[in-house]
Order: C-alpha cells, then structure tokens, then sequence
C-alpha cells in the first residue's frame, strides 16, 4: 500500500442485512448464470490527505461509519472468514467522484481547516467479496457487466489472497501546447481523413469551406503574426460550432423531394424554416390577432418562453441524450437530465425555477437474448441505466419527474432514445429587467460557474453527431453531479434577482467554446484567457479546456461593477466563480493562453460560414396489406381469428391455432389480458415509484392515480405556486411504429396523441375566445436514422430524408389546425449504431411534448371511473385503422390502414369538451391510444375496482372497434343527473356505450352476445405484472 | 446564557426558520405550510447560519427539509449532520451547541425525511441519553429501492408532543431510499416504546401497525415511521406532510371529491403545521412568563 495514502474501509456488522450484496448474487445467477455463493460488499475510501493515525482513526469513526450499521477497518481490506475472490471497483482518472468529494466535504468540517473540494484528496471505491472462487474472466465480466462501466471505472479482480489496490491519479504530462493543422493545400481526400481522424464530424464540403476560408485570409493572419494555418483550437471550435448537434444543418439543407408514387417534385428550402418556424410565425399572428399576445420567446436562446400572467413566464425545453446513454446509459441519462435543466435555467438573464421533469425512453426489447454485437450493450443493461439515471437526476435535484413514456421497438437496441423535458417558471422582471432577453454588452466579464473542467465530454457534440461504432471515444462520457448542479442553480436564482447576471448560458454540448461564441455574437466578440480557467487536474492542452463538456457549468455575463458582489456571493453559497475573460465588439473570438493567442476566428465566418447541404428525399409509399380478420362465435366465447401474413406468428400462438392451421383463433377476452400485458401497453409503475414525482408539493395529476394508486393517468397536471389554482399540463406524443405505414400519419398522430392527452384531463385548446391567454408552448424532438443518401453506405437514404420531410409537413399541419405554436425543438439526425458489419438504425421517431395552461387545477379530470351508475361514452369517432395497431402486433402483423388524424373533425370535439368541461359535465376522460377502446376501458376501472357493462353499436366488426388505434378519442363518464345536458352538448359525437357498475366485473357485448368478460382486479393484475415490473423488479422487503 | 431571542409578544407572529443549500430540496413546500398554518416562515441558506448572519435563536421553530443533502453520498444526512457537529464558527461554537440551547430554551426542531435523517444522525432524536449520541439509525429500505408512495400513519396516543395533539392517523407520501429506522439494542427500542418516542407507526387499510409491504414501505423496526425527543420538542418523520397541503395532492382526491363534494380542500399535512403553530401562539399567551424563563 502507497506510504503516503491511507485507506478507511467499512463493512457491515455481523446480523446486519448485507442488501447490495445480495442483489448482486441474484443478478450474477439470473443474468449471467454465474454462481458466486454470497457476496459481501464493502465501502473503501482511499485519503491522500495529511492526517495522523488518530485524526484517519477518528474520521473514520466519527464521521464515516455509523454506528449503528458498520465495523471499520484502517489500512487493510477486512473480509469473512469464507470469502475466494474479490472485486474493487474504483474510478477512471477524472471521473466524478462525488462520494469522495462528500467525504473530503466531511474531513473539512471535522478538521475544522479549509479544504479545497476541487482539488480530489479522498477517492471512494467499492470492494466486493465471492464465496465462489471464480476464475478472473468471470470476475471481470461480472465487474463490467453488474458492477460498473469499463468506460468510467477500473476493475481489479482476482482470488482474495492478492488483493490489487487502485487509486485514479488524474492528469500530468501533457504541456499547454497549442499546434497548427496543416489544412492548406490540402487534398480532397487528406481533408477528409483529417476530419474523421481528428473526430471533427465535417464532410468535404465544409472541410473544404475552411480550407479555402484560410487560404484567402493568409495575408491578414500573417500581419496579425498569425499562423497561415488553423490552430488546433480554432478547428476545434469550427467543428463544435458547425457540428450538426449545434447547427442543424440537414434541417436548414436544401430538399429536392419526388414522390416516386405520383412523380410529384418539390424543392424544401430548410425543413426548419418551411415547416417549423413559418408555421409558428403564422401561428402567432392568428393569436396576436385575436388578442392572445402570449408567445414571448421561440426558436432562439436555451429554451421557450410563453406568459403565463402579468407576473411570470413559462420556460419549457426538451432534448434527447442518446449517444452518450448508448455508451454508459447511467451516465448518459443523468447528464440528459442536469444538461436540459440547464437550459430553462439559463434562459434570458437566468435564473428560473425548475418546476418538472419529464422523460420519453425508446428501449430494445429488455428480454432480447441473441447475441450482442461488439460494444453493444444489452437493451435491458440500457432500460436499467438510463432509469436510475433518471432517478438520480430528477431525485437529487429536487425536481419532480411528473410523467413520461416508454417505447420498446427493436430497432432501438443499438442507440436508445433518451428524451429529457423541464418546465420551469421565471419571474417576468428581474431587478427591473425582462428576465427573457440576453443583453451584452464590450468590457462586461465573462464568469464560468459551476463545476471544473477535465477531459469528461470532449468532443461530445460532434460526436452526437456521426453514428456509433465499437471505436466510439471514451472521453465522450460524462457523469453528472447533481449536487453540483444543484449548488449552482440555488446561486443563480439568488443572483438573478439582485440583479448581480447580465444574462447566463449553459455549458453544454461544445463547453466553453460554445457557449461564450454564442454569447458573444451579441456583444460582437470576446476576449477568453484560458489559463484562468479552473481544471479538475493539470495536463489538459488549450483547446481541450475550450471545447470539454465537464458538466454542472454556466457562463455568465457581468458588468465589472457588478463582480464584488457577485465573487462575494459566490463564496457564501460555496459556488465556484472564475473570471476567464471579457466580451469585445471587433467581430472577433479571441482564445489565449498565458498570453499567447490560441485562437483568432472572425464570429461571421464562425458562425455564418458553413456552407450549406443539398440533400435528395424520394417517398414511396410502402407495399403494405392487411391481414384477414374474422369474428368467429364459439359457444358462449366469441373468438377473433387473424390469417397472419407472417410466419412468425403460428409458432407463438401454435395452442391457440384453429383446426383448418390457417388462422390464429383467440377469444376477444384473451385478447384484451394479451394486450394489458405487452410490452408497449404494460404497467410502468416499479419504474415510476422509483423517481420523485410530487417534491415541491404542486403535483395534482401525478402518473398513478385512484385509491390504488395504479390507474395511469394521460398528462401531468402541476400547479405553479401555493397562491392560485393555475398550473400546467404536460404530455408527450410518441408513435413510431406507425411510420412504417406513413410519416406523416405517425407524426400527425403523434401530435394529436399529445394534444388529445391535454384536452383529457381538462386543458383548452388556445385561442378559442379574445385574450383567454391560454397558453401552449410545444417541442418538437426529431430522432431519425442518416437520411443522406449515399449509393454504399445508406443505400435508403432517400426514403429515409423523404419520411423526415412527411413527419414535418405533417407538423406544420397540425400547427396550423390546432393553432398550437412550438416554441422550441430539436433534431438528432445519426441514430444508428454500426458494429461487426452490421448497422441498427431507430425507426425515424418524432416526439411532441406539450405544456399548456390550466386556469384552475382543481377542475382538473383523472382517467379513472368515479361511481357506478355513471354513464360511460366514446367520445369521437372509430375507423378501420388497425394498421400498426398493438392488435395487429400481437400477431407480427403491420397492416395497411394507418390512423388519420382529421384535424377539423378533432378541433370541433376538443373545442365542444373544453366546454362540456366548463359545466363540469365530464367525471372521468381517458385518451383512447395504445391498444384502442379495450385497454383504455380496462384501464379506466384500475383506481378503484369499479365494473362496467358496455355494449357495442352496429356498424364495424368488433375487432376495430375495441382494437383499433383511430386518433382524437376518449372514454368519457357522465353523472346519471348530467346525461342530458352531455348528450345534447356532444349530439353525434358522443356514443353512449354503457355504465359503471359497482360488481367489479368489465362486460362488453355486441349484438347480444357478450364477447368480454373479465373480473377487472385480474385485468389489473395482468397489466400489473406484465414485463416491464417483472424486469425492474416490485418493491418488496428482502430476507435479511 | 449567549444567543437570546428578542423578547416576543402575542401580536408577533410565529417564526419558523427553514434551512436550505446544498442539496435541501423541499425548502418552498415547507415554507408554504408554515405559511399556510398562520407563521411566518424563512428560508435561509444553511451557510447564513454557520457563517453568523442568521441566528436560530431569533426563531421559534427550527426546521429541516427533505432532499439529498451533499448528495447522501456516505448515507443520508450523514454529511449534513457532521457540518453541524464538527464545523466552529468565529467564536468555536458549533451549530449544533447552538440548537441543544435553543432545544433547552423551550423551542422547536422538526426534520422531515432528509431532515429527520439529519437530526437521527446527529443523535438529537431520539435522544434517551440526553448526551446527542446517535442510538439508531435510518438506512436503506429493506426493499433496497427508493420509493414514492402513499402511505397511511398512525398517531402513538402516548406520544407527548405538540405536532401531533389531537391527530389519530394521517395519509401522507414517502419519497426515500434509506427510510428504515433499526435501533440498536433491546433496552433502547423498550425504552422508546416505554416514552412513546416513536410516534408514527405505519399502517394498513385497517388503521393496525403492520410490517407488510407496501404499507410499510421500509420495514422500519416498531414499524416507526417519526420519533420525538423525550420533551417532545424534537420530531422527526421520513413521510412528507409539506406534500400534502391541499386535498389535491392526493393520488385519489378526483374520487373523494365526486363522492363528497363538501370535502375540505385541506390537506392532512397541513394539521402538524397548524398544531405546532398554534401550540406556539398558545405558549405565549398562557405563561409569556415561563416562556422568558427558559430563555436565560
């Protein structure tokens, strides 16, 4: 053991419950089938702090152990008597470690002497034990597989004689060195393996761009006593600045389309422009037309901005964090979440407050058992990451993660989707200022805050940016702090409001060289001194400390009157502050180090100079049928019988074949438990309890509802403070699978689906009267596979960019129907994962996450049935539209007839619920969606344990009306006193279908015979335990 | 004595201070229900206190919220709870000399979920020795997750203190991972159960104690959800009754409303704050005297 380093162990007494160990034992059997008899886990802590064996002897007592649980052992790794191996799981040099920085927090305040908690002196590990004496191979795979991530931590495995200790000693070596790449005179071909060797994610045409951009600025470098070629940094900052993940260049790129089907041609000058922004700028004039004035902030600055009173303003923003959680989903998910809270918070000046979370995860399939490619990691090792991740995020920072959705497709296994949502509310004025607006002006400081800077996240935009492959970087990876995090922003607020911030912008993807150049083409340039910039440990070049993605930063913009203030404050709430520069107005961005000049880049080429892409898009539309369905009666059972068009169903269903082996038979009540326990429809509840979904105390429709506790609910519904009623309702629209069929159909009913979940539970649509201020405030979020054609690589890449070109179309659409803005989006454009010859790409995948204004929470409506003798109703209208339906699903079906969202038809039912809703005539509405009328009425009965009898109409066969997915519907009940007033208000619209009864039984008949019947707490119980809570696991007390 | 409170009158209103920074979360819901209970409440970053700018003592009720306080890296409230023992200011007293005093003055000290773990680990609570060495402890729940679930409590009719006068049972949410109270020793658990310091039990449907999950959501010893110190003056409880100041944050408050329109909009939390407040207010009206008292 190193002289100079001493080491605290703690093991549990004996009789105390050894929890951890016991669930690695299990997950060792179940998923590795590696028997490893019991397993002792312990807690080191490694101290390369000056101490006396009395003060390590009495930190470790005091401070560390409790007393209660734990025995302590100094400079040795104490293990029980029957243990064969072992293994320590310790950290990579500069991965953050903030057990150890807690404990280094502890020996501070025990000392009573000041020490630095950015400089690392305590390193925390855990070191693990194994009645089986396993061979080394197990052990590692056990350890990198269960225990950790080979890309953030190192493994020491082996028999329990030769115990290896590994302590992270971070940095050293490399000089601030700043080189210049030679680029002038460059080839094509030398251009192009400069920028896939160097990770820079440019093609030809914008290396070539830079190139020639040099080339006619040699004379003005060279009088500058500039290098006639780029410095390391200066390419560093192109690349960040022009990486598709900062510019969206295929959304701005020039469309050629044709629609091989009918030869019709057209040109798309930006995907963004046409579709998106235009849209909403049409949108806003209608609403500022009819006296709604609301929309504050769109498409610029971190996050939306819409008014939500005279007081205050609502900040919304939504973004995905897909790369990195296909790498280290832990990892990947928990800097998702802290980055996007980031965002609102450093929107305008800065400083609002988080008021939500919300998250959309698109996951393999968890029980896949084929065989992995290489750096492929198993879709349930991702489902089980990324939502701890979540959970410490959200949990840590205090923000409820009030609702969200899972999507299970196999075409996910390769790069998960992780989609992060905050909603946060910002004062209209601060210190007399509109808190939206960034104002900057030359000689105002430039303050880093936050966290330190490491060699964490280089390269993360560009490399979100290019697709994954076994060689993806390491250095990609960053852990978050939410501790950290949440220490800056408890400052940032206070700070706000005294004035003290200029405006503030968030270290995200890019870091420094990022956020300063985006703050800086408001003054018009700046001044940033690298060597100022605080470093978690030495040995990181100039251009690493510019682009790093270390998280948990802000940069803030400070009038130099201002700083005492602001430095003093700083130190109080123990946030570090560091001066690294100022703004200038020479349209320059000036990077130094020690003086010398590390970067010179003019902000227009910077930011004006990529050139733009040309792309080509031809739809076609896909040979799709539809199977044959029957409806066979059986006796008193009445049987739906599907002739698959797929093989691969027969083999599956092979009990429930009919004699003549043609067709699957299956009685319309097995259906239904079939359907409550798939994977896209099942209970996601051991996942929602595990994430805080009511801190702060203002959640009213929280995920889970009823007396249960376990009826799902369609969109959250917050409210804004302890003074008034009004708050916000939030929901996601997500349908990917419908976009095999058409999508545009899937992007339209994507944004109906998250429309219809806010009209449910009494959300109005905007606009309807003068002045209702009644605000919506949408993001869009584009997941697609590469959609640039190429004739080798992506041979569909065409379809591909012509399917991205549908899904906007049918954005603009929907805008413009519902007359609902987006005040923010965002694209990931290279989804697709490439290992051993092989590539996985998502399916293109839109998702809409709304928010909108609810005047008073309490008139708020839950999906669940509230007494029997209510009248249940369909509320709109079904077609033949099982196509990409979970029915056709369960037969490895697709179908043909996707469903149409009829904008016309929507907006006249949602308009006529807003008011039935305003007479207090609705008890209960649930959104019809996955699984169709069936599973919204079983789900409906799950908060209480109440019945219901339906009947059927005439008109189409049983099998679409309880099964297919057709939009813009809801299950509605009705108080027996109000069914008059409901019926006359809704006339056609309206279908009676039956009653809630107290008998706890879900009946539906047709035509006189009865075709489900089912005891509702056996629904229950099938959707309860469906895979979803048997992979994660239910809650229950483990044996001690 | 140092560190007297000014002289209060009936008129003042109550003042609770509610400490926040590094990484207290449930500081502004907390803050709402001392307001909503007819207080006045201050939220002051914990460094204000340690730093001497802000004193406790100028306070009624001192109060710690929920949260991850330095992340609950070495177990919760761990780091928290070692600040406020080690850490001196200017003139070597620590934080936690200054709350014994406030404690002997007569006042108040609640701990809700991150809070309670804070003063468990820093053996206000319970307390029986009357020396603040920590007697049990709160760590992981035996289901070895952290969960967000409702839970129904159970009032110790022999529980002495103030908070929970004239309360049987109350509904509330957990939010926790390291909840599960084990407390060391057959002699200490007697005499807590002897004292009435665990004064919240969880419970069934029925209104019983029970161990079962989820009902119990962290298979605590004595089934303890709160505890009190032996003066009653200290409390303590892992569930959230800031979550629960309107009927509507209740998962099934759509329901209940339908079936009884007239139900108050209150919530159950909210009782704890109003008993404490009130109990406060009445102090000082019967017996300003004794009051003055304690506090020299």
């Amino acid at each position: 053991m190193d002289a100079t380093q001493r080491t605290i162990q703690l093991l549990l007494k004996p009789g105390q419950h050894d929890g951890e160990g016991q669930r690695v034992a299990e997950a060792a059997s179940r998923h590795l089938g590696l028997a490893t008899g019991r397993v002792q886990s312990t807690a080191l802590y490694t101290v390369r702090y000056p101490v006396s064996d009395e003060q390590l002897r009495d930190f470790a007592t005091r401070c560390l152990q409790d007393p209660v649980l734990h025995e302590v052992a100094l400079d040795e790794f104490r293990h029980g008597a029957d243990y064969k191996s072992y293994i320590l799981v310790a950290k990579l040099p500069g991965v953050t470690d903030d057990e150890g920085i807690s404990a280094q927090n502890a020996l501070g305040d025990f000392l009573n002497e000041p020490l630095d908690t950015h400089t690392q002196h305590i390193f925390s590990k855990r070191l693990y034990f194994l009645e089986q004496e396993l061979p080394e191979s197990s052990l590692r795979r056990l350890a990198e597989e269960l225990l950790g991530n080979k890309m953030i931590n190192r493994f020491e495995v082996g028999p329990i004689a030769q115990i290896r200790d590994y302590t992270p000693r971070p940095g050293g070596g490399a000089e601030s060195i700043t080189d210049t790449v030679r680029l002038v005179g460059l080839s094509d071909e030398e251009l192009v393996k400069l920028s896939k060797d160097n990770l820079y994610a440019l093609n030809l045409e914008e290396m070539r761009a830079v190139r020639d951009h040099y080339t006619s600025i040699q004379a003005e470098r060279q009088a500058a006593g500039l290098p006639q070629d780029p410095t390391d940094c200066e390419l560093e900052i192109v690349a960040q600045t022009w990486s598709e993940h900062c510019k969206h260049k295929e959304f701005s790129a020039v469309i050629k389309y044709r629609d091989a089907d009918t030869g019709e041609e057209f040109e798309v000058d930006s995907l963004f422009k046409t579709y998106i922004k235009n849209a909403t700028s049409e949108v806003d004039r209608q609403l500022r037309a009819n006296g709604n004035d609301w929309l504050i902030k769109v498409f610029s600055d971190n996050a939306g901005a819409v008014r939500i009173n005279p007081e205050s303003l609502f900040v919304w923003k939504v973004e995905t964090h897909n790369s990195p959680s296909a790498i280290d989903p832990y990892g990947g998910a928990i800097t998702g979440i802290l980055g996007n809270n980031r965002d609102p918070l450093a929107t305008g000046i800065g400083g609002a407050r988080l008021l939500f979370n919300t998250n959309v995860l698109c996951f393999g399939n968890p029980e896949f058992n084929g065989t992995l490619l290489s750096n492929q990691l198993h879709p349930r090792r991702i489902f089980e990451g990324v939502r701890k991740g979540i959970e410490d995020g959200g949990n840590k920072s205090g923000v409820p993660t009030v609702n969200g959705a899972i999507v299970f497709d196999d075409r996910y296994a390769g790069k998960p989707l992780v989609y992060c949502g905050t909603g946060a509310v910002m004062p209209m004025q601060l210190a007399g200022l509109d808190s939206w607006e960034k104002k900057i002006d030359a000689q105002d400081r430039i303050i880093m805050a936050g966290g330190r800077v490491g060699k964490d996240g280089i390269h993360g935009a560009t490399f979100s940016s290019i697709e994954l492959d076994e060689t993806s970087p390491a250095t990609a990876v960053q852990i978050g702090s939410p501790i950290t995090q949440k220490l800056a922003m408890d400052f940032l607020i206070l700070a706000t409001r005294r004035g003290l911030i200029k405006c503030s912008t968030d270290n995200g993807a890019g870091g420094l060289s990022s956020s300063i150049g985006e703050l800086a083409t408001i003054s018009g340039g700046a001044v940033v001194e690298l060597e100022k910039v605080p470093l978690k440990y030495p040995g990181l070049r100039p251009w690493e400390i510019f682009v790093s993605e270390s998280q948990e930063r802000f940069s803030l913009a400070v009038e130099p009157a201002k700083m005492d203030e602001l430095l003093a404050l700083g130190r109080e709430m123990e946030v570090e502050l560091t001066d690294i520069g100022y703004f200038t107005a020479d349209g320059s961005l000036d990077v130094r180090f020690d003086g010398k000049s590390v970067a010179r880049i003019d902000m227009e080429f910077l930011h004006n100079g990529v050139p733009r892409k040309v792309l080509e898009a031809e739809w076609q539309k896909p040979a799709a049928q539809e199977p044959a369905v029957e409806i066979r009666q059986n006796g008193v059972e009445t049987h739906i019988c599907v002739s698959p068009l797929n093989d691969q169903s027969r083999a599956i269903w092979a009990s429930n074949l009919s004699n003549d082996e043609t067709q699957i038979c299956v009685s319309t009540t097995d259906v239904l438990f079939k359907l409550l326990g798939s994977l896209n429809i099942c209970s996601r509840e051991s996942v929602i309890r595990q994430y805080d979904h009511e801190v702060k105390g203002r959640t009213i429709i929280k995920p889970l509802m009823g007396a249960t506790g376990q009826a799902p609910q369609d969109a959250a519904v917050v409210r804004f403070n302890f003074e008034s009623w009004e708050g916000v309702a939030v929901s996601n629209g997500i349908l990917p699978r419908f976009g095999d069929l058409d999508a545009y159909d899937m992007s339209a009913g994507a944004f109906d689906e998250a429309v219809r979940q806010i009209v449910a539970v009494g959300g109005k649509l905007p606009n309807l009267s003068y002045g209702d201020g009644n605000f919506w405030s949408v993001n869009d979020n584009f997941c697609v596979p590469d959609s640039v054609y190429d004739p080798a690589t992506n041979p569909d890449g065409k379809l591909k960019l012509a399917k991205l070109v549908r899904m906007c179309q049918a954005l603009r659409d929907a805008t413009a129907a519902y007359c609902i803005p987006l005040t923010s989006g965002k694209d990931s454009m290279k989804n697709d994962f490439k290992a051993d010859g092989v590539k996985i790409s998502v399916p293109p995948t839109v998702l809409y996450s709304m928010t909108a204004k609810i005047e008073d929470v309490r008139r708020t409506i839950t999906s669940d049935f509230k007494q029997a003798d209510d009248v249940v109703y369909l509320l709109g209208e079904t077609y033949d539209e099982l196509g990409g339906s979970e029915f056709y699903q369960l037969f490895h079906e697709l179908g043909a007839n996707v469903p149409k969202v009829r904008f016309e038809e929507a907006k006249a039912l949602y308009t006529l619920m807003g008011q039935a809703n305003d007479q207090g005539l609705i008890q209960s509405c649930h959104d019809v969606s996955d699984g169709g009328l069936a599973v919204a009425l079983a789900e409906a009965t799950f908060g209480y344990g109440f019945g219901a009898e339906v009947e059927l109409p005439e008109g189409l066969p049983v099998s679409v009306q309880l099964f297919a997915e057709s939009h813009s519907r809801f299950v509605a009940t009705v108080a027996p006193e109000d069914v008059v007033a409901f019926e006359q208000h809704f006339g056609p619209r309206a279908t009676r279908l039956g009653v809630v009864t107290q008998d706890s039984q879900l009946t539906v008949r047709h035509a006189g015979q009865t075709i489900i019947s089912a005891s509702t707490a056996a629904l229950r119980h099938e959707w309860t335990n469906g895979p979803v809570n048997r992979i994660i696991g239910f809650g229950q007390h483990a044996e001690a | 004595m140092e560190g007297q409170q000014p002289r209060t009158t009936t008129q003042q209103p109550v003042q609770a201070l509610i400490l926040t920074g590094f990484g207290i979360n449930c500081e502004e819901e907390y803050a709402a229900a001392y307001r909503l209970a007819g207080a006045e409440a201050t939220i002051v970053h914990l460094n204000e206190v340690m730093h001497g700018h802000v004193s406790i003592h100028d306070y009624d009720i001192l109060n710690f919220p929920g949260g991850f306080s330095f992340g609950d890296d070495l177990g919760s409230g761990v780091v928290l709870a070692n600040k406020l023992r080690y850490r001196k200011n200017a003139a070597g007293r620590t934080l936690l000399d200054d709350i014994r005093e406030f404690i002997a003055n007569g006042k108040f000290v609640m701990g809700i979920c991150n809070g309670f773990q804070v003063l468990v680990k820093l053996g206000l609570l319970p307390n029986l020795g009357g020396d603040v060495t920590p007697e049990v402890t709160l760590t992981h729940n035996a289901s070895g997750r952290y969960e967000d679930r409702w839970v129904r409590l159970k009032v110790n009719p022999k529980s002495n203190s103030p908070f929970l006068k004239g309360i049987d049972s109350l509904e509330v949410p957990v939010r926790h991972g390291e909840g599960r109270l084990i407390i060391k020793g057959e002699e200490t658990l007697a005499e807590i159960e002897a004292r009435g310091l665990n004064c919240l039990a969880y419970t069934d449907y029925d209104g019983s104690p029970t161990d079962v999950y989820p009902h119990n959501p962290n298979g605590a010893d004595l089934n303890c959800a709160g505890l009190t110190d032996t003066t009653g003056q200290v409390f303590g409880l892992m569930p959230h009754p800031e979550a629960f100041l309107s009927l509507y944050n209740h998962p099934d408050w759509a329901r209940r409303k339908r079936q009884n329109p007239g139900l108050s909009e209150e919530g159950d939390g909210l009782k704890l704050f109003r008993n404490i407040v009130e109990h406060v207010q009445g102090q000082r009206q019967t017996v300003p005297q004794e009051a003055s008292q304690f506090s020299s």
